[in-house]
């Protein structure tokens, strides 16, 4: 990766910072007026007066939660022999207020949370009546595409699900590997013919595809949607991936948008906190924010923007902690659209900023592990990320403050990441890369990385 | 008074001494480093000629105050044999024996002969600096190291960086059950008989006895007022004082002045005594209830276990497991950037445990290796010799690792690596890899093709060997395990070309 001038970066955030400051005076519709302060951020007392915002699907007339919960992240905690399971108490709390707030569809997968998430949101959803929720799932055949594992894991499904039927089912991450990988995964095995006949008997109410990939990938499979019928597809949205795509091996989300509203798919969105990284930003794009709107929380902004568009169904969101689920709820119910002015502010202004940082576009999403070597991939990334979002690494020995930085950035460094597991140990075997659905260049990033901190052990930076 | 000031001196010498070796990150040693560097036997072995002569004035003016002030280990016996007063109640309860000189000089003789033949191990056993470092580096240095991290974790918690977790591992099993023995067999001696170790097996004791037989002030007795109590006899550590022939045998006083403290009638005074009579030795009656010779260690051959303290930290799932690394064998142990050849580190290093205490890669531990038993080594399964690091070199006080700068460092050629194209991942698992390579921080690793005719052929290793300057990075970073595809081996003789 090009190194950035520090200067130039500086003087990027500080130009970006100054420019943000001059349209802040704006012209934006307040939701509130506190004191002085006007905000977007709604009290408490939203959760329990306020409306969910709902989505009406088209093709069916679903009415959709715009907060939708992606059920990949929820708390593991340690059984007897020392395995990690899932905390089903803590699910199932979250998924009880969640519902009870109005958030009615769940997204879930085979492969999620070491292959227990679709167990736990079965168990923690058929506690309610099934018409109070939407169910989605997908064909998650990465590792096995032949008929009899496909047909074996779409049944295992509906048991682990304990239900009949599902409401949104996906083919799981198509685009990279092109239509090749869509033949070989879906249709040479029979399972397109076969998807296509469940969802005329109503085994499946809507047929879809989760999106990760480049323009020609995508435009490839929109093509498709003349046979097979596509009744929703799910992107990855936010507004950062809004304009700020690599382009080769991702594509603006604006693109996709604009591809899918044009043939009036209903749409998903993935990612619209990018992994938790649009949520706690670094100390610069914060304070551009704030100073926009002290209350509102960055992940609002986040949510907010994904859900300015019209033919967006829902926005998923993995709510780990009740914070996290009362704050989005906050969001969502009285939900106040973004003008067009805030929007540009979001996917112009703060991303561009964002761009200049060198932290890496990772959201821990942990499709690389484990790395044959033993490497610690997301929690190498993610203390890099925290260290350069808080500000909090030396850049140069005649800063001031360097010697406590060195040692803040090795002391904490350590602690995050085992030493046998961090950076130096990646041998470029690149095993990793295809995995990455950010199309994250892992070894190099993590290169990059090593090298920083090697500079900071010579103290040679 | 001078007891008091001998006990403040004592109690101060041997804080710092003891810091000295627990202290990890360093710090102490541009402070307290010296006090490393005046004792006896790393100063002569460090060819430190002013050391040695300024100790040799000193023990002639004033006796063996060495022995109670600077070494260590006298010091330490000296805390044993008090705590052993106080517990028994009774305060006084030597008496006097006389010197065996054949253990004595035995000892003595036989030291110098494995000082001469190169026998480390045999050196290290009984020199008393080296039995202090290494029962603490072996036994307090745990208990330091859990402290420290016990530290770190509340700093962790509280978002602290002021403490660090440090790896607290078993360096080497021999090197431990020596400083059990050592421990067990000196607290033995000092509870029971006070300084028996330092007059009959310690060779910097022998040695210095034979200029404090000389030594112009010395405590003595004024046989005028003397009431042939014996109260300064049963107070004698070191069971030098024979009151019945009113003699002193200045080749074992180690100047404690307990004595002068003891006698009510102020016959025991300590300077230039009024007449010199040459302290005779008389083979007197048998005080001596069954002292031992030190017979340890050389028995002990104990197998190694590699007892890594294992870190397996639980996460969110999702890890491979990592093999723990095994070192290889070397056919020519690997020494410190320094020492400039095996030979005259092995000779020079009285295994005081300095080098290993301080290293900060975890890189130098005590040898396994009969022969060099507990005089250290260099091995890469924990780290490797990193560049900028010279700390070893500043702390030796024997001369057996010479003080040199990081520019330098890179400049000597400790030893040279090798490949084993069978467990290089390249070949094994069939994937690309050329860690060693990107590690090396004098690029002595070029990666070649497999098949030179084969333009598409996986690279490979290949170590150029005039370049390459043993720092162990490749062996440390390879992922094979737990045995490295490539491997260091220790040159005889260090070179920079």
């Amino acid at each position: 990766m090009e190194k950035i001038n520090r200067r130039s970066f500086l003087k990027t955030t500080g130009a970006a910072a100054a420019g943000a400051a001059l349209v802040a005076g704006g012209c934006a519709p307040r939701a509130k007026e506190n004191g002085n302060v006007t905000s977007a951020a709604k009290d408490d007392s939203v959760l329990d007066t306020g409306q969910m915002e709902l989505r009406t699907n088209g093709g069916n007339g679903d009415r959709v939660s715009l907060l939708g919960y992606g059920c990949m992240r929820f708390t593991m905690k340690k059984d007897k022999d020392g395995k990690d399971v899932v905390d089903q108490e803590n699910a199932n709390a979250l998924i009880d207020y969640a519902l009870a707030h109005g958030v009615n569809y769940y997204d879930t997968s085979p492969v999620y949370l070491q292959g227990q998430s679709e167990d736990v949101t079965g168990i923690a959803l058929s506690r309610h009546p099934r018409s109070s929720y939407f169910l989605a799932t997908k064909l998650s055949n990465f590792s096995n595409a032949s008929h009899e594992a496909s047909m074996k894991m779409y049944n295992d499904s509906f048991r682990a699900l304990r239900t009949d039927y599902i409401d949104y089912y996906l083919l799981h991450a198509l685009g990279r590997g092109g239509l090749e990988l869509f033949d070989g995964r879906f249709v040479s095995n029979g399972m397109m013919d076969f998807l296509q006949k469940e969802r005329e008997k109503g085994k499946i109410r809507q047929l879809g595809l989760s999106f990760h990939g480049n323009k020609d990938q995508f435009d490839q499979l929109l093509t498709l949607h003349d046979k097979y019928h596509w009744d929703f597809v799910q992107i990855q949205m936010n507004y950062y991936d809004w304009l700020h795509a690599d382009g080769v091996r991702n594509v603006n989300a604006e693109y996709l948008y604009d591809e899918l509203d044009k043939r009036e798919i209903p749409i998903v969105i993935m990612e619209p906190l990018q992994g938790g990284r649009l949520a706690s930003v670094a100390e610069g794009v914060a304070r551009m924010l704030k100073e926009r709107d002290p209350l509102a929380s960055a992940a609002s902004w986040a949510f907010r923007f994904v859900g300015s568009y019209p033919r967006v169904l829902t926005a998923l969101s993995g709510m780990v902690y009740m914070e996290h689920l009362k704050d989005n709820l906050k969001t969502f119910m009285d939900f106040v659209p973004l003008s067009e002015e805030e929007k540009q502010f979001l996917s112009v202004d703060i991303a561009d900023v964002m761009a200049n940082y060198p932290t890496v576009n990772c959201n821990d999403c942990n499709y690389c592990m484990p790395c044959p070597y033993g490497v610690d991939i997301p929690g190498i990334f993610k203390h890099y990320n925290k260290c350069i979002n808080e500000g909090t690494y030396a850049k140069d020995r005649a800063q001031e403050g360097y010697r406590k930085l060195r040692r803040a950035y090795l002391v904490s460094y350590d602690r995050a990441v085992e030493s046998l597991r961090q950076a130096e140990h990646c041998i470029t075997c690149n095993q990793c890369m295809i995995h990455c659905p950010q199309s994250i260049a892992i070894p190099r990033e993590l290169h990059r990385i090593e090298a920083y901190v090697e500079k900071l052990r010579r103290n040679e930076l | 008074m001078l007891k008091r000031i001998r006990q403040i001196l004592a109690a101060l010498s041997i804080t710092a001494v003891t810091l000295l070796f627990l202290d990890f990150s360093g710090t102490l040693h541009p402070f307290l480093g010296w006090l490393a560097k005046i004792q006896f036997l790393p100063a002569v072995l460090a060819l430190n000629l002013v050391v040695v002569a300024v100790l040799v004035v000193v023990t002639l003016l004033f006796g063996r105050i060495y022995c109670s002030v600077i070494c260590p280990l006298g010091i330490f016996q000296d805390g044993v044999s008090a705590l052993s007063a106080m517990r028994k109640g009774k305060k006084a309860r030597f008496s006097y024996s006389p010197e065996m000189k054949w253990l004595r000089y035995g000892v003595l003789v036989l030291f110098i002969a494995a000082l001469v033949a190169g026998l480390g191990a045999v050196v290290a056993l009984i020199a008393p600096y080296s039995a202090y470092g290494r029962m603490v580096q072996s036994l307090l240095a745990p208990v330091w190291g859990w402290g420290n991290n016990l530290l770190a974790r509340w700093a962790e918690h509280s978002g602290s960086y002021a403490f660090a977790t440090r790896e607290v591992w078993l360096k080497s099993l021999p090197t431990l059950a020596v400083a059990v023995v050592t421990l067990v067999i000196l607290v033995v001696l000092a509870w029971r008989n006070g300084r028996t170790w330092c007059n009959t097996v310690c060779p910097v004791g022998t040695v210095l006895s034979f200029f404090s037989r000389f030594a112009l002030l010395r405590p003595f007795i004024d046989t005028e007022k003397c009431k042939k109590c014996h109260a300064c006899e049963k107070k004698c550590k070191a069971s030098c004082i024979d009151i019945d022939h009113m003699k002193v045998d200045y080749s074992r006083c180690v100047d404690c002045f307990d004595c002068l403290e003891n006698c009510k009638f102020g016959a025991m005074r300590y300077g230039l005594p009024a007449r010199r009579k040459a302290a005779a030795e008389t083979a007197g009656k048998e005080g001596d209830n069954g002292r031992r010779a030190f017979l340890a260690g050389s028995a002990v051959a104990l197998t190694s276990m590699s007892l890594h303290a294992q870190d397996d930290k639980k996460r969110d799932g999702g890890f491979a497991e990592i093999l723990p690394k095994r070192a290889p064998e070397r056919e020519v142990p690997v020494t410190p950037f320094g020492s400039e050849s095996v030979r005259a580190f092995y000779d020079h290093c009285t295994a005081c445990q300095l080098c290993v205490a301080v290293c900060p890669n975890n890189v130098l531990r005590p040898s396994k290796d009969l022969s060099r038993l507990m005089q250290p080594e260099m091995s890469f399964e924990k780290g490797y010799c990193r560049p900028e690091c010279v700390k070893c070199s500043e702390v030796c006080p024997a001369g057996a690792i010479l003080k040199i700068t990081p520019e330098e460092k890179t400049q000597w050629k400790v030893g040279t690596a090798h490949v084993d194209l069978d467990l290089c991942v390249v070949n094994r698992d069939g994937v690309s890899c050329g860690n060693c390579a990107r590690h090396c921080p004098v690029g002595a690793i070029e990666m070649v093709l497999s098949d030179p005719d084969d333009r598409q052929s996986p690279h490979i290793p290949s170590v150029v060997e005039d370049r390459c300057i043993g720092c162990g990075a490749c062996e440390n970073l390879c992922p094979s395990r737990p045995l490295s595809a490539i491997t260091v081996n220790g040159y005889e003789i260090h070179h920079k070309d």
